[in-house]
């Protein structure tokens, strides 16, 4: 016999349910009064430093329908490539800028949309450059625990290229269901959750 | 807030045979939601590792408080009062300083207030069913609220949910992003429930059931009940020789 490890469990993880924006977004649900505005809704104010851009897209199920009980987080570097984060250690990022954001979709359409900035570039665990990139976590009815992506930029193609975690995708077919098509400002960045174009997701 | 250096540490794995399985056809949604694809083993990066900070600053004074926080003035929120509580740890024990939870629940009736909704169990016009607290430095919250109720969904023909209260806990790293539920002890739908029984592992239900807690409750006002939440736990950095990245 050895000594026990004492390590506890992480708390298993259950589904969001249909109503998670009672609780994540409730002004979005029409419990207004209780908090001055959904936490996580707005992401730039005048001050924040970088290129503003949208991005929108769609939850997919394997019937092809949009989800429109989803609710998705991002998480994101500022223009320069730092996180707004005490676990930065690379230096300070802009202070106009948290980084994080959280949108339901649409209850009619299932579309989201976040309108942030580009961040720039981060290291990979070994120092490399990766290429610009944002954090993607979704949750929902039928989703017993939140799914982890990532969304790349279509137009950084040489970035992309050399990015180590895009790299790690060993059927290349797959690779552009991370990546994001560009139109003026706006980068569509649809999310399949089953299906010939289901997306790639990470145990991060 | 914290008060100690932050870790930088990549977070220990998540044992995906203790947490519920994508795919679990008895809660039928799951069918076309699960994705069916091997997930991409990622190693954390400075993406995963990072998260932000929200501040004491940005509660209201009635956030911790379901009972009076959507009531008109003078007035409550109907139900059996509790009062719930307890610590956020990580995988290692320590408490989570700072960790933002929010909760959200159906009334006592087991009525949610959201424009979907469509049980015909009544609104109580005193109950909003949203709440949120940050951690103190040892990890620990509190809220009050009234039990909610069980309610029937749409799922096999006469499938009842237990009382149960959701929880989304956001710790300090994007990677130990959690949304789960907490149910009350000794609650016959437990054990036949197609979403608790999502989970496979009877140890992993029972860390969601919150036992009454008698030295907790407040005489002639609220019972308590005590919920302990586990986040990932995260390595220690102390002896890691490689410095670039992370």
């Amino acid at each position: 016999m050895a000594q026990a490890l004492n390590m506890l469990k992480e708390s298993a993880s259950q589904t969001a349910g249909p109503y998670v924006h009672i609780g994540c977004t409730p002004n979005f649900t029409g419990i207004e009064g209780v908090y001055d505005e959904d936490l996580g809704k707005v992401m730039v104010n005048d001050d924040t430093l970088g290129e503003r851009i949208t991005i929108t897209g769609r939850v997919i199920d394997g019937s092809g329908t949009p989800l429109k009980d989803a609710l998705l987080e991002i998480w994101q570097a500022d223009h320069k490539g730092l996180y707004n984060s005490p676990a930065e250690t690379r230096g300070l990022a802009d202070p106009n800028f948290k980084g994080w954001g959280r949108q339901p979709t649409d209850m009619t359409t299932g579309v989201f949309t976040f309108e942030t900035i580009k961040p720039g570039r981060v290291p990979f665990v070994d120092g490399r450059m990766q290429a610009p990139h944002v954090t993607f976590w979704i949750v929902a009815r039928g989703i017993n625990l939140g799914l982890n992506t990532r969304m790349y930029f279509g137009d950084e193609e040489e970035a992309n290229a050399e990015d180590p975690v895009l790299a790690r995708v060993e059927h290349r077919v797959r690779v552009p269901t991370l990546i994001a098509g560009r139109e003026g400002n706006t980068y569509t960045f649809d999310i399949n959750l089953q299906g010939p174009n289901e997306t790639v997701f990470f145990d991060i | 807030m914290r008060n100690t250096l932050a870790e930088t540490g990549a977070f220990f794995p998540r044992d995906r045979s203790w947490h519920p399985k994508a795919f679990t056809p008895d809660y039928k949604t799951s069918v076309l939601r699960s994705p069916q694809k091997a997930l991409l083993s990622l190693s954390n990066t400075v993406s995963e590792i990072t998260g932000p900070v929200f501040g004491h600053d940005m509660l209201g004074e009635m956030d911790d408080d379901l009972i009076y926080n959507y009531a008109k003035p003078g007035e409550s929120a109907i139900g059996e009062r509790i009062v719930v509580h307890g610590r956020v740890l990580d995988e290692r024990g320590r408490g989570v300083s700072g960790a933002l939870v929010e909760f959200w629940q159906a009334n006592a009736a087991g009525r949610y207030r959201h424009k979907k909704e469509t049980y015909l169990a009544p609104l109580d016009p005193n109950f909003g069913g949203c709440g949120r607290t940050i951690t103190d430095d040892d990890g620990s919250y509190a809220f009050r609220t009234i039990k909610p109720g069980p309610y029937p969904w749409p799922n096999g023909v006469n499938d009842w949910r237990p009382a149960h209260i959701h929880f989304s806990i956001f710790g300090h790293g994007f990677a130990q992003r959690l949304i789960t539920q907490m149910y009350f002890e000794g609650d016959p739908l437990i054990p036949i429930c197609p979403i608790v029984n999502t989970i496979g592992d009877p140890e992993a239900i029972s860390r969601l059931t919150a036992p009454l807690d008698m030295n907790n409750t407040i005489p002639m006002d609220s019972r308590a009940f005590k919920f302990d939440i586990v986040l990932r736990g995260r390595r220690s950095t102390m002896f890691e020789n490689r410095k670039e990245g992370n």
